[in-house]
């Protein structure tokens, strides 16, 4: 990358814009890279015998990658001069090695004053919902 | 922790849940121990392995040039990454026994809540982190909830809000975290019988109506003075207000006024889903005799056969060897297909 991609200005974005879509395949080696990169070495997130003596059928991915995919699915949208200014995630459905998370979103409210976003973002498996977020994200 | 599974306290009354509930309400709004100092400042490494794993190209990340002509003036770390700066060491967290958190907990745990959770997490952010930030984290706890059930299992939500703070004691971001600490609900016991279906309050006025179903037969009331047909049974005609009254046999048809299907709570005497069926029977011929609904469940019905309108049949069934109750069958169409 040698110049700094565009970025979705405030005045271009429409309530019900659709941002596009996200796959993201969901290996074990993701899983427990990701859990070790945000430091979390709870071991349903990387030993699948103590996951499955504690209920879980396998390993899940953790809570703080979700929301790292859910920054990463907005701002791929918005592009870098953007101020995130809240993510909040309601999770459901784990996140297993060999499934498929599908990210997909689309702006919901649009404030003119601060001239903030509001984005409903939902991740979903093939067990269901993995997560429902909502983010504001400052445009120029 | 100390306390063991020998230790769990089961089957407490309402009284006692209610003094566990006052208990548990006594930590909300106290800090859950010492402010978690950071063990490394924000460093572009920490960031460039996560944003590796992640797949996240953005350049204001891990590109120092493209970084500097953004509107963030250099590297800066991704927002949602606030809580991975303060994450415990691989030794795990010091544990005295004696912080709240460490208090509320136990006493959740025995009461055997031992399960735990993480349902929401909400991040605010008053600016981007940058390589050289030392964050210095403190905790406090938020909300309880009074127990709750879940598919999971009963148990207590417990929010707690992490506020952030950089070298210079300003707020630079804040979390609430809720997670679900419950006592896992009971895997199908195999071996254990299954209970009968809790029997219907038979009276005087109702018992003639459930020994007709024994013979197999599915009666409304009628008025002895006005005809007018009525149902559920009753002493008086809702009418002209007679005593007098009749059997009207029904026809064992008619159609689906509307329908529930109940997931939660779950009776172990059913199986779930489990619809719970409002059917309009068709008609008899006597005033009211249009006007005939019951209430009763279905039976070899796909849920996604149970639609308003769709013709039922109905079969008079044993639930256990005493008792026999009315099912609504759905009558699937003959398909339009060739299916032969």
């Amino acid at each position: 990358m040698t110049t700094l991609p565009a970025t979705r200005e405030f005045a271009s974005v429409q309530i019900a814009d659709e941002l596009p879509e996200l796959q993201i395949p969901l290996t074990r080696t993701l899983i427990v890279a990701t859990a070790i990169a945000t430091r979390d070495y709870q071991v349903v997130h990387h030993d699948p015998t103590v996951a499955a003596e504690r209920g879980s059928q396998d390993i899940i991915m953790n809570i703080l990658t979700s929301n790292a995919f859910v920054g990463r699915f907005v701002t791929d949208w918005s592009g870098p001069n953007c101020f995130i200014r809240s993510v909040k995630v309601r999770l459901g459905a784990p996140n297993y090695p060999g499934d498929t998370m599908i990210i997909t979103g689309s702006v919901t409210e649009k404030n003119e004053q601060t001239k903030t976003v509001t984005i409903a973002v939902k991740g979903s498996n093939s067990m269901g919902d993995h997560m429902n977020a909502t983010v504001e994200v400052v445009l120029p | 922790m100390s306390t063991t599974a020998a230790d769990i306290i089961v089957d407490i009354t309402p009284q006692e849940k209610d003094s566990f509930y006052a208990q548990l309400q006594t930590f909300v709004g106290l800090e859950i121990g010492e402010p978690v100092i950071a063990p490394d400042e924000v460093n572009a490494a920490m960031i460039r392995h996560l944003v590796e794993t992640v797949g996240d190209d953005n350049p204001i990340y891990t590109n120092p040039e493209l970084a500097l002509a953004s509107v963030h003036g250099g590297i800066v770390a991704p927002p949602t990454m606030l809580q991975a700066w303060v994450m415990m060491s691989f030794k795990g967290p010091k544990l005295t026994g004696e912080s709240p958190y460490e208090k509320m907990n136990q006493l959740l745990f025995s009461r055997g809540f031992t399960s735990v959770l993480g349902t929401n997490s909400e991040q605010t952010y008053e600016r981007y982190l940058r390589p050289g930030d030392q964050l210095t984290m403190r905790t406090v706890i938020d909300s309880i909830s009074n127990e709750k059930s879940t598919g999971l299992g009963t148990g207590h939500f417990v929010g707690t809000r992490q506020d952030y703070y950089d070298a210079n004691n300003q707020l630079v971001g804040s979390m609430l975290f809720r997670i679900f600490r419950f006592k896992p609900a009971a895997k199908a016991p195999v071996s254990k019988p299954r209970p009968a279906r809790p029997r219907p309050a038979t009276t005087h006025d109702n018992q003639w109506w459930f020994d007709a179903l024994d013979e197999g037969v599915l009666y409304a009331q009628g008025c002895g003075q006005c005809s007018q047909v009525r149902f559920p049974t009753g002493p008086m005609c809702p009418s002209c207000h007679s005593l007098k009254w009749t059997k009207v046999e029904m026809p064992l048809s008619g159609s689906i006024h509307s329908f529930v299907v109940a997931h939660y709570p779950q009776v172990p005497s059913f199986d779930y889903p489990l619809p719970i069926l409002l059917v309009d029977l068709d008609p008899v011929d006597a005033p009211g005799g249009d006007k005939i609904r019951m209430v009763m469940n279905s039976a070899d019905t796909d849920l996604e056969s149970l639609v308003i309108g769709a013709r039922v049949r109905i079969d008079i069934r044993s639930t256990d060897p005493d008792m026999k109750l009315p099912f609504a069958i759905v009558e699937t169409p003959p398909s339009n297909g060739a299916s032969a």
